[in-house]
């Protein structure tokens, strides 16, 4: 086997070269600067992840429908991330002459500033969270609920109808799916009996015959996860839940009025929040910094977060290409009478899951009942034109 | 059963993304400005002015009967006749265009001038690179700007070039016969060592022709 204490080293490679810098300083100095360079490095890290991603969202997409995607800036265009950053740099910043100045600056900034805040406490490796909250997963939905009010910031300010209407599409888009994405993740929470993020990875990082014990593996896992996934989409406006900003409709919705730095600001707070909420679901479901095979345990924690992270990027990125954006009524009709029932059934699901005690049956039962809950659902739902595509009473 | 179709699409991009590494056929981008597809015979853009022969003021067809600048239906072609006349690839004095100006920025390549051309003077281009940094002047092109050969009209419409240069020999030889018939008549009239002193005009025909015949 590999030496371990090299190994352990590689693992905690942050921590000690944050330890060795601080070592500089005088001893009261150590704790605030810590702190400091914790967050600078997530400031540092997410941004250049944010850039990987619009790389590889364009590349792909480009595959997908047969093109090139970038291939001018550099070899394969791989600084067209560094032109784009550019650009949007040096373009003109313009403020409508009747929007609200203040406001309307403080949108973007305030997206930005609360979508980090939501990396305080996702655990990014072992001992790699910034700040262990007990409660770290409310706090998380706190700062992911604050994105809505700065979307709206933005509507309002702009004093556009069109941002407006895309500003209250958004609002209500992420207020519809803010509940499914809570109850998906309080399935987590019954189990681990903690609402700490630690704690919930802790739970995942064991191993039984070399497999994880990684909530998906479960039943009202796998379900938590698929529903946790759609929540999340929605929840970031991604497509094909992304008609708030539909750039062929709306033309970017909320944020038409922004320019410049402010656009990229929206821009990076949108993927910054894409990238943070699949380290959420890696966390919650995918047994955050835990290696998918106890014999690949050597490899460092962190590998494993930033992995499970930007494959979920993929996956968002495998979805815009192939879906088509949904209507208005769809997106509400799946939200309310199709995605929120089944969390509630996997929130039973789940308690079902804790009493049933070790053994078959358990499995069993309770894959039967998510199952058989999801075809009715869907059957019934197609048939009363909840889902799928919409009958028209008075036309034709 | 819901989501089948999703499941489906996913399959579907998946294989286009692998497919797009695999198979160069799926693969259409023409990486422009270094690699180039050659125009399909019908393309057209703006129109130039047809010259016979080496000289572009001498071999310029147009007579400046300015029927182009009536039709224009956006108004984009600006021409002057000129005070004097000029013999032309016949030898016959004509007008010519002292100006001729087209605005390609106003110009919205309807082909009407062309159409209703009757000397054949005015044809389409295939030039697309036309991009310039002055919006004003870079774009308005004068009579110099404008002329091209018949060889270029030749080079960028092979199939229509060889059928206007079969019309004009047409009409040329038509106008040659009746001007040999007239002559003939003459002839008739008078001594016989006037033929001769008609022959002139014939050798005049000879370079508008000589295309046609490179084309067979």
């Amino acid at each position: 086997m590999i030496d371990k204490p090299i190994v352990d080293q590689l693992d905690q490679v942050f921590i000690l070269l944050e330890r060795w810098i601080v070592s500089f300083l005088p001893a009261g100095w150590q704790a605030v600067a810590s702190v400091v360079l914790n967050v600078v490095a997530i400031i540092a890290v997410f941004p250049a992840l944010f850039a990987i991603a619009v790389l590889l969202e364009r590349k792909g997409l480009g595959r997908m429908q047969n093109r090139l995607g970038p291939n001018r800036v550099g070899p394969f265009g791989l600084f067209q991330p560094i032109a784009d950053g550019l650009k949007s740099l040096t373009k003109e910043d313009i403020v409508p002459i009747s929007a609200d100045p203040v406001v309307h600056f403080l949108a973007p900034v305030f997206l930005v500033v609360v979508v980090f805040m939501g990396y305080a406490v996702l655990p990014m490796g072992r001992n790699m969270t910034l700040v262990k909250m007990d409660a770290g997963l409310l706090f998380y939905f706190a700062m992911g609920a604050s994105t809505e009010l700065s979307v709206f910031m933005a509507g309002w300010s702009s004093r556009n109808k069109y941002s407006l209407l895309g500003a209250m599409r958004a609002v209500a888009q992420m207020i519809s799916y803010e509940v499914p994405l809570l109850m998906s993740s309080v399935a987590v929470v019954m189990i681990t009996g903690s609402l700490s993020l630690e704690k919930i990875v802790a739970a995942q990082n064991q191993y039984s015959y070399g497999l994880p014990h990684w909530y998906i593996f479960t039943p009202w896992g796998f379900a938590g996860f698929a529903l946790f996934a759609v929540a999340a989409t929605a929840e970031t406006n991604r497509s094909p839940f992304d008609l708030p900003e539909g750039e062929s409709e709306l033309v970017a919705g909320y944020f038409t009025e922004y320019s410049g730095f402010k656009f990229a600001e929206f821009f990076l707070g949108e993927y910054v929040g894409m990238l943070s909420i699949s380290g959420l679901g890696a966390t919650l479901f995918l047994g955050g910094w835990s290696a998918p095979l106890a014999i690949l345990g050597w490899v460092p924690s962190w590998i494993w977060f930033f992995g499970k992270v930007m494959l979920s990027i993929c996956v968002f990125i495998w979805l815009r290409g192939t879906l088509p954006r949904l209507r208005q009524d769809q997106l509400m009709n799946f939200a309310w009478k199709f995605v929120l029932p089944l969390t509630l059934l996997n929130l039973m699901v789940a308690a079902m899951w804790r009493f049933l005690g070790e053994g078959w049956e358990r499995w069993v039962i309770c894959s039967a009942v998510l199952l058989i809950a999801y075809v009715a659902m869907g059957r019934i739902g197609m048939r009363h034109g909840h889902i799928g595509t919409r009958k028209y009473r008075y036309a034709e | 059963m819901l989501g089948e179709g999703i499941l489906k699409g996913l399959a579907e991009t998946a294989r286009n993304f692998v497919g797009s590494y695999v198979s160069k056929e799926r693969m259409t981008t023409v990486q422009y400005p270094e690699e180039r597809i050659a125009p399909i015979e019908a393309t057209r853009d703006f129109p130039f002015l047809v010259y016979d022969g080496g000289d572009w003021q001498a071999g310029m067809r147009c007579v400046a009967c300015q029927i182009c600048e009536k039709e224009c239906p956006p108004k984009c072609i600006y021409i002057e006749k000129s005070k004097d006349k000029k013999p032309d690839a016949l030898g016959k004095p004509q007008f010519y265009p002292a100006k001729f100006d087209i605005d390609i920025s106003v110009c919205m390549s309807c082909q009407i001038c062309v159409e209703v051309c009757p000397f054949e003077a005015i044809k389409m281009d295939t030039e697309f690179e036309l991009s310039t940094t002055d919006r004003f002047g870079g774009l308005l092109l004068d009579r110099h700007q404008l002329a091209k050969s018949n060889q270029h009209y030749h080079h960028i419409h092979p199939t229509e070039a060889a059928e206007v240069d079969a019309r004009l020999a047409g009409e040329k030889a038509k106008t040659n016969a009746k001007a040999k018939a007239a002559a003939d008549a003459a002839a008739a009239k008078s001594a016989a060592p006037d033929t001769k002193a008609v022959a002139p005009p014939a050798k005049v025909v000879a370079p508008v022709v000589k295309p046609e015949s490179q084309e067979a």
